[in-house]
């Protein structure tokens, strides 16, 4: 959840991994790639739920078998001891295949590692994600991670791991896990098959108004509600980024930012600073300064910061 | 005349101001639409509701547009993006339901994507073909290479130079229904992987695939020559026929697949690189789900039916009936396309 407050500047996120993606309506949004690190956090988070669902899917088969035993049953019939035993081998094979197709098919297109770290699959052209895609790219995952580390584990167990397979695995799983970092979309080879990637989902809240003029005590209340009024030539001398970062100050509204920050613009324009109004001050500033811009906006000039 | 100033204070709200309070209501309205969509609780939205999505969701779009060129407030602007991103994958998202997917999938994308890859089919059946041959005269000139190209498993007493019954055992015989169901998931499982293989491997420009299907067959062919040189060819063939035909087949579809995405790499035409490689990886995945229902079915075949079935005239009947059902599904069901 991002807060509304630490979105001042949305420029301030990696420059590198923002794109563009045209809706179908022909509006521009702008989207952010998931970053490797965001991409492996995810993995490990999904790879510790597997490991734990399939932990807790073999104790129930050995209570299961356990059970018969202490109910002294003469042994356990072999038709449910074939059919706990197909369990298992149809639960390994779902636990390899069916966990990333399954969320990755929901409405939200992300594991719940993706989910935890706010991350999702979409489609690289802007389309809709469709089934074949999230198959195509979950394929691949076969052979880019669980051929290579079942080979190893499995030949490593019987020691008969050479030394020059070990490292021929390594290769391979490190050939295919620095694949994303290789390219500037973050893709990993089945991201390359079926034409996805994986952007970032923010979840943002409608913060409410910036500049609401309510007063915060009786005693400023008390105070005529014009009493702050700024000339043309005074609102002259910031632009839009200077703005924006009075709407943070405003949104996070800590006391201390408030009084430096009202003490620069008066410095600045050549007022005594408001001491105890401050907020009152700035909410003024702010929203005919606002004001100011976005009327400049309407007939299409704009102003980036103070220095252009 | 009033400075802009005093306009403002005595409006006690900017203009973009008021045209987000206007619509702040619509807003928050698809927003809790599409948070309960996100936890797919879509039933639990009324119907006025879905009826109100798309004409929200324009209206967001809109919304959006007017705010970039018209108001300054980037809490604002930073909300309305995340929310219409949010809309965007909630209306351009996966909407089939499983259901729907299967019914599409089955009613006829699957055939047309096996059609889709007809070349690629033809490249893997002779890899095959030539794979099979390949293990049929290595081992005729050189026994010694039986050991090589057999599994283990399958070299038990099936070893050259066993005699006629000792083979003959093999094909018939284990009749008890005992262990078929397992051995049935064994098979699906470990055929699963090996086209999951074949097709993955296809990534790099399909020769992996290619040596993956030569592999795969050699050793059938080895043990052809080995019930050949005891006079069981027939019979041995037939054994094969009941599960193998479908479970062969299936490979074949995952190889092609597989070769399909090479072929899409080593030769894109007009498309780029990354659009011939996604478009053929999703055609590919098509076939591959088709793989994966036909190994089912090929396990069930092989655990109940190969044991179960002790004629071999009902073999061949059986073993030629059903892939001759999968090829006339493949490629002369067109339903018209919805």
């Amino acid at each position: 959840m991002v807060r509304a407050a630490d979105l001042g500047r949305t420029r301030g996120r990696d420059a590198r991994l923002q794109r563009t993606l045209i809706t179908p309506e022909g509006v521009a949004l702008d989207v952010q790639v998931a970053s490797a690190s965001a991409r492996a956090g995810a993995l490990l988070i999904d790879l510790a739920a597997l490991f734990g669902m399939y932990i807790a899917f073999i104790l129930a088969l050995v209570l299961t078998v356990w059970m018969f035993e202490r109910a002294n049953l003469p042994s356990v019939p072999d038709s449910i001891g074939g059919f706990l035993v197909v369990l298992f081998i149809i639960g390994t094979f779902l636990a390899r295949n069916a966990y990333f197709l399954y969320f990755e098919l929901g409405q939200r297109a992300a594991t719940w590692g993706k989910r935890a770290l706010g991350i999702r699959v979409a489609v690289r052209d802007g389309g809709r994600l469709t089934a074949e895609a999230v198959i195509a790219r979950n394929l691949l995952r076969d052979i880019e991670l669980f051929l290579p580390v079942m080979f190893m584990t499995s030949s490593g167990i019987q020691g008969s791991l050479s030394e020059f397979a070990a490292w021929a695995g390594l290769f391979w799983v490190g050939s295919f896990a620095l694949f994303p970092l290789l390219n500037k979309d973050r893709l990993r080879c089945g991201d390359l098959i079926a034409g996805t990637w994986v952007v970032q989902a923010p979840k943002a809240q409608l913060a409410g108004l910036v500049a609401t003029g309510v007063p915060e005590n009786d005693l400023i209340a008390a105070l005529p509600s014009d009493r702050y009024r700024f000339t043309e030539a005074e609102l002259a001398v910031y632009g839009e980024y200077e703005l924006q970062t009075l709407e943070q100050v405003l949104r996070t509204a800590k006391a201390e930012s408030m009084q430096a920050v009202a003490a620069t613009i008066c410095s600045k324009i050549g007022w005594t600073p408001p001491i105890g109004d401050e907020r009152a001050f700035l909410e003024a500033y702010y929203t005919q300064l606002r004001a100011r811009l976005e009327r400049g906006m309407r007939f299409g000039r704009r102003r980036a910061d103070k220095n252009s | 005349m009033q400075s802009p100033g005093e306009q403002a204070v005595a409006a006690a709200a900017l203009r973009s101001d008021r045209f987000r309070l206007e619509r702040e209501g619509d807003w928050q309205r698809l927003d809790a639409m599409v948070t309960a969509m996100e936890k797919g609780k879509l039933r639990k939205l009324s119907d006025d509701d879905v009826l109100a999505l798309p004409v929200l969701y324009r209206n967001l779009l809109s919304s959006l547009s007017i705010a970039r060129e018209s108001s300054l407030d980037a809490g604002l602007i930073a909300y309305l993006e995340s929310l219409t991103l949010r809309a965007y994958f909630m209306v351009y998202g996966t909407r089939t339901s499983l259901g729907g997917w299967c019914r599409s999938f089955f009613g006829g994308g699957l055939s047309r994507a096996v059609r889709a890859i007809w070349p690629d089919l033809l490249v893997a059946l002779a890899a095959m073909v030539a794979g099979a041959v390949l293990g049929f005269f290595l081992v005729d000139a050189d026994t010694d290479w039986y050991f090589r190209l057999v599994p283990a498993q399958f070299s038990d007493v099936r070893v050259p130079g066993a005699s006629r019954e000792a083979l003959l055992s093999t094909l018939f015989g284990e009749a008890d229904g005992d262990g078929l169901g397992v051995f049935a998931a064994y098979l699906f499982s470990n055929n699963a992987q090996v086209a999951i293989m074949a097709f993955a491997l296809g990534f790099a420009f399909g020769v992996p695939s290619i040596l993956l299907l030569v592999y795969n067959m050699v050793g059938l062919g080895a043990m052809v020559w080995l019930f050949a040189s005891r006079g069981l060819a027939v019979e041995f063939i037939g054994w094969l026929s009941i599960h193998g035909t479908t479970e062969l087949l299936a490979i074949l579809l995952a190889g092609a697949a597989g070769l399909h995405i090479g072929r899409a790499l080593g030769f894109p035409g007009q498309r780029s690189h990354m659009v011939a490689l996604s478009q053929a990886g999703r055609t590919a995945a098509q076939v591959m789900a088709g793989v994966v229902v036909m190994l089912i079915c090929a396990g069930l075949l092989e655990g109940f039916g190969r044991q179960l079935i002790q004629s071999t005239a009902i073999r061949y009947a059986i073993g030629y009936g059903i892939p001759a059902l999968w090829l006339a599904y493949f490629f002369a069901f067109r339903p018209r396309r919805s």
